[in-house]
């Protein structure tokens, strides 16, 4: 196992594009969490605001950066013809995606840390301009206030899954724009999809369910009785899509030629 | 001495390179793939099936009898003299007035109530009936309450008017037939500064005109009312209209505003002599705020009304657009297919092939985005073309109220979610010459096309939206947008609500210039650039 760690290790490492796609998300993450907290107000939102939710607002986009790095960690192996050198050299296939695995997670969940305390940093820094001060009953963000540890480290380890679910993806579709189309879509289109439907009933179904919607209730802070799903339990059904996708890729890498 | 040969010259006539054969070269790519034409078969599909999905079953206002299951006509939603949903709800103190003549009135006080925290009402259409009782309300005049003089082709919701009226905060205001909109002096009244207001009907002009003295007049405006009979019913009103509620899922506050009007002078025939009060469309969706009425003492009337009389916005009804929410599903597959048009190409190595026998790289580039816009414009017509009129029947069947739409702006709404397929696949394609990798492209489409919406649902305040929907690719979804917008009725006018931040073809151009950037980029880079 410590060879391919290590050799997933210096493939990620070594090719410029998916360092500028670390420092992209983080960048972008953060940006967007800077323009949702600049733009809310008090005095539109009066009091009961999520804020933790708000300043983790980047995710939703900084999730879409991550995915791609994801998919490309395996699509360019095939674009490239790498993947018979890798698997020549470790004919485990199981094992190689297990590294590869391992090894992007890792990689995302570091950078989403980073991304996740940027984003904590920015709305602690911006929101009492927009009027969300102690005056009016709301705190500063803080680590040390429970739910909002929770949403952090919950959302650094919701990128971190969304990588391994896109992983598991792109090992199963290969071609990186089907790849990236299908897990995008699953994120995406699926609470779109959700808000179609007339029935709230299955509304809250859809959205327990959904990996992004089940997934983002890790961020919640106000009003968890309100939300689809609770806090962990979304970030677990994200987790099984995410091993649903690993699990169909492991297949389709043992069973088709590469 | 040897003599100097000749270049070799080929006998073989040289192959034409037009443009035609450059299309017909692209076209092949494109139709010989069986994924490619499979997506955008699906892409069509899709966006039908979310129309379908989106319109189907929806709760109705009024149960359709089996009889007659399709209901032409809601019978709650008044409709204007020109076929539009209007709100036509206001306290009327009135009596005929048979040929010429006119009003003259004095307004010394106008004041109102607002309710106090409506609370938040389900959330989704017709729920809006509310009738807040007096006691939960607090002083406070909405901007655009309405009192003064009007003179109506009978008292039938949504028939013709002229009103000469002194609002809230927006001055002196002369209105007619609910879109029309004259503004005068932007003067407020009070118990220290009354406001004289004169409204005259000769034929079918209706002239308005107000005084601060009752000697010095100014004219406010006059207008034409085609058709005016030869009885009118004319006399005072009041109304005041629901406070819009900045987020999707509250209801609006309904509020009352009470005007006192005194020194009353008429002019002309006036056949009947007394004044009769009337609740105009009480009853109906309209959110009102306690009792309307009013009481004569002496010359003074003092005249309390809720409502409005105004083009309608809002939750009354569904619009076209709603059945074309699904357009997003498409888009994706439209814009992974433009990715791969171009990304395959590169992938295969089929570039070098592409350039040797067309070396004009701008042509290439030009051809593709001709051919595959084409293809996706196509498929975006027929999907519109379908889910329209299905989304439309769908919902007329269960009883439920569609917003009245012109022809054109019908066309509009087909031919530019067509313009959107066309746009979004041009723009992936053009990023894939740029990016060369589809992941990339992709990922930068549906981040630009889809993400606005997915963010504006989940926590984004509305402002970050509504910037959102200005400056990215995603302004152009306003070509949908079939509602207009009316400055003189306070609406929460969102994305969520059906309105986006920019007027349709402002939103279009943004996108085009997206587009247009884009390709204006790729062709220099696919010029610049080894293939």
């Amino acid at each position: 196992m410590r060879p391919a760690l290590h050799a997933e290790w210096t493939k990620l490492r070594t090719v410029a594009a998916q360092i500028w796609l670390l420092l992209a998300a983080v960048v972008l993450t953060v940006a967007l969490s800077a323009f949702a907290a600049a733009s809310a107000r008090y005095a539109e939102a009066g009091p009961g605001l999520d804020l933790t939710r708000l300043s983790l607002t980047g995710i939703d986009l900084g999730q879409a950066v991550v995915a791609v790095l994801a998919v490309l960690a395996v699509s360019d192996e095939y674009s490239s013809g790498t993947i018979r050198a890798t698997l020549t050299a470790l004919p485990q296939r199981s094992t190689v995606l297990a590294a590869k695995a391992i090894v992007v997670g890792a990689v995302v969940l570091v950078a989403g840390a980073i991304a996740v305390l940027g984003c904590l940093l920015a709305g602690r820094l911006i929101l009492p301009a927009g009027g969300f001060t102690a005056a009016h009953g709301y705190q500063l963000l803080s680590l040390a206030g429970g739910p909002t540890l929770r949403a952090s480290v919950g959302s650094a380890f919701y990128l971190a899954l969304i990588a391994l679910l896109s992983l598991g993806v792109a090992t199963a579709v290969r071609s990186s724009a089907a790849a990236i189309g299908v897990a995008l879509g699953l994120l995406y289109l699926f609470p779109l999809a959700t808000a179609l439907v007339p029935s709230s009933h299955w509304q809250r179904h859809l959205e327990q369910i959904a990996p992004m919607t089940a997934g983002l209730a890790i961020q919640a802070t106000v009003n968890l009785r309100g939300q689809p799903i609770g806090p962990w339990a979304g970030l677990g059904v994200l987790a099984a899509w995410a091993a649903a996708a690993l699990l169909v890729g492991g297949l389709v890498l043992r069973l088709r030629d590469a | 001495m040897s003599a100097i040969l000749p270049p070799y010259r080929s006998n073989l006539p040289a192959g034409r390179d037009d443009f035609g054969q450059l299309l017909h070269a692209e076209w092949t790519k494109l139709h010989t793939v069986r994924g490619w034409m499979i997506a955008l078969v699906v892409a069509g599909l899709l966006v039908v099936a979310m129309a379908y999905l989106a319109t189907f079953h929806h709760q109705n206002y009024v149960q359709a009898s089996p009889s007659s299951p399709v209901v032409a006509a809601h019978p709650l939603v008044p409709m204007g003299p020109s076929g539009e949903a209007v709100t036509d709800t206001f306290y009327f103190v009135h009596q005929p007035l048979q040929g010429n003549g006119s009003i003259t009135v004095r307004l010394s006080s106008l004041t109102g109530l607002i309710a106090q925290s409506s609370g938040s009402g389900s959330p989704g259409h017709g729920n809006s009936q509310s009738s807040a009782s007096q006691s939960q309300a607090s002083p406070g005049l909405a901007l655009w309450a309405k009192a003064g003089l009007i003179v109506k082709d009978g008292t039938r919701q949504g028939a013709p008017y002229a009103a000469l009226m002194i609002t809230g905060a927006h001055g002196v205001r002369l209105q007619y037939d609910y879109t029309h909109d004259i503004a005068g002096p932007p003067v407020a009244v009070s118990a220290a500064s009354p406001r004289w207001l004169r409204l005259s009907r000769s034929g079918d002009l209706l002239s308005g005109a107000e005084s601060a003295d009752g000697v010095h007049w100014t004219t406010v405006g006059s207008v034409r009312l085609a058709g005016l009979p030869g009885t009118v019913q004319a006399g005072l009103f009041v109304t005041s209209p629901p406070l819009a509620s900045a987020h999707a899922f509250t209801s609006p506050t309904a509020t009352s505003a009470t005007a006192v009007f005194d020194q009353v002078s008429l002019a002309g025939h006036w056949p009947q002599g007394a004044w009769n009060g009337l609740a105009v469309g009480a009853g109906t969706l309209t959110p009102t705020l306690g009792s309307s009425g009013f009481r004569q003492s002496g010359g003074a009337f003092t005249v309390t009304g809720s409502g409005d009389i105004a083009p309608a916005v809002g939750d009354v009804g569904y619009t076209p657009e709603q059945s074309l929410q699904g357009v997003f599903v498409g888009l994706l597959v439209v814009i992974v297919l433009g990715a791969r048009f171009m990304t395959a190409e590169y992938r295969r190595g089929l570039i070098r092939t592409t350039l040797t026998a067309s070396p004009r790289r701008g042509r290439v580039l030009a051809a593709k985005a001709l051919v595959l816009g084409a293809a996706a414009f196509a498929v975006g017509l027929i999907a519109a073309a379908i889910s329209l009129p299905l989304g439309d029947r769908l919902l007329r069947v269960t009883g439920n109220y569609l917003y009245p739409v012109s022809a054109l702006t019908e066309t509009r709404v087909i031919l530019g979610t067509a313009a959107l397929f066309a746009l979004a696949a041009v723009l992936a394609l053009a990023l894939g010459t740029i990016l060369r990798r589809g992941a990339g492209v992709v990922a930068a489409g549906v981040v630009l096309f889809v993400l606005p919406s997915v963010l504006g649902a989940a926590y984004l305040p509305t402002s970050a939206e509504q910037w959102l929907l200005r400056l990215t690719p995603a302004a152009g979804y306003a070509i949908q947008q079939s509602l207009a917008r009316y400055p003189q009725v306070s609406y929460a006018y969102t994305p969520a609500n059906g309105y986006f931040p920019l007027a349709p073809w402002a939103g279009f151009a943004v996108l085009c210039a997206y587009v247009a950037l884009a390709l204006g980029v790729a062709a220099l880079l696919l010029r610049r650039r080894d293939a």
